[in-house]
């Protein structure tokens, strides 16, 4: 509750500052403004899709489909899965967590989870190619290879740890 | 975006071929879980928007240009951290400073850490799973993208 009102109180006074610099013409509020404008745009232009999309997966995604091939007993595959289901996130981490829950719902491991998370970072097919096209074949390689491997490792030791530990994850 | 737009469109498209209900009820669920986590979001633009002014481009590839040894790669990678960068702006970003002389293990430190550690996306992951899966996410994320740097380092003859 007390949390709660920190934060009502923080975002009331940056709407009066971001107001106040527009008025009385401060730059740097202004740039401020228009920063949270733009991002906000690209917000509306990507969320409502990716829930549109995690709704549908809600509801025709069995619950048994997901267990057998993401969840604890799975095989090794997962972890290729997860990864070829991160290649076509749009929007990197952000559309990826609300995503990731949903498969943590239906009953995929933790490991898959961090995996599916750090492949939507490292290896989206659209950025990917991007990277590519900018700083050379060689290195987008290089860094896939190198960074792929790591991602695994560390999503199986860090997840199974935690389910060892039997971590709870909040409610989203 | 465009890609994004199609597939939500077929796929709702096909869903509600199939069943009408079941896809008016997962249009329902979809707001429901976006309302519930927009006060995350909400934090997250303030902060990107705060954060997007105090380190503006020129700061980045100022402070990334100046010399290249193991202390830029935590300098990248630290800036990397607390940024957030879209991929068109970064890749040309880094492009440009690749011209500039800027070696390729700071590129790699500074991009891997842009997409994979999220200090302002923060909010966003501790509201999905909790502070210390976020922190131990990020910290790995971090010790992942220097592992990654040093052995690109290496690979291109900028180490040793």
């Amino acid at each position: 509750m007390k949390n709660k009102l920190i934060k009502t109180g923080a975002v009331l006074l940056y709407i009066i500052f971001v107001t106040l610099s527009f008025i009385f013409g401060y730059n740097p509020g202004k740039q401020i403004g228009l920063n949270f404008a733009s991002f906000t745009m690209e917000m509306i232009k990507l969320l409502p899709f990716v829930f549109i999309l995690i709704g549908l997966f809600d509801v025709w995604v069995k619950k048994e489909f997901i267990e057998k091939h993401l969840g604890k007993n799975s095989n090794p595959l997962s972890y290729l899965w997860a990864i070829l289901l991160a290649g076509p996130i749009a929007g990197g981490l952000i559309a990826a967590f609300p995503v990731a829950y949903s498969l943590f719902q239906k009953g995929a491991k933790m490991s898959v989870i961090f995996t599916f998370i750090s492949a939507a970072a490292v290896c989206r097919i659209p950025m990917t190619l991007f990277e590519a096209s900018f700083l050379g074949i060689k290195f987008t390689l290089v860094r896939l290879l190198v960074s792929l491997p790591l991602v695994i490792i560390s999503s199986i030791l860090v997840g199974n740890f935690l389910e060892k530990k039997d971590y709870k994850i909040m409610k989203g | 975006m465009y890609f994004l737009y199609s597939i939500t469109a077929l796929a709702l498209l096909i869903s509600f071929n199939i069943n009408k209900n079941k896809t008016i009820k997962a249009i329902k669920m979809a707001y429901k879980k976006l309302a519930k986590i927009s006060p995350a979001f909400l934090g997250l633009i303030i902060l990107i928007s705060i954060v997007l002014y105090l380190v503006p481009e020129e700061l980045i590839s100022e402070s990334l240009g100046n010399n290249n040894n193991f202390f830029s790669i935590l300098l990248a990678s630290f800036i990397g951290s607390i940024t957030l960068l879209p991929g068109p702006i970064a890749y040309p970003l880094g492009a440009v400073l690749l011209k500039e002389g800027v070696t390729y293990m700071v590129l790699s430190a500074f991009t891997t850490t842009l997409m994979m550690v999220g200090i302002l996306t923060f909010p966003i992951e501790k509201a999905y799973f909790g502070t210390k899966v976020t922190i131990a996410r990020n910290a790995l994320s971090f010790l992942i993208a220097i592992i990654a740097a040093i052995i690109i380092g290496l690979f291109f003859g900028e180490i040793l």
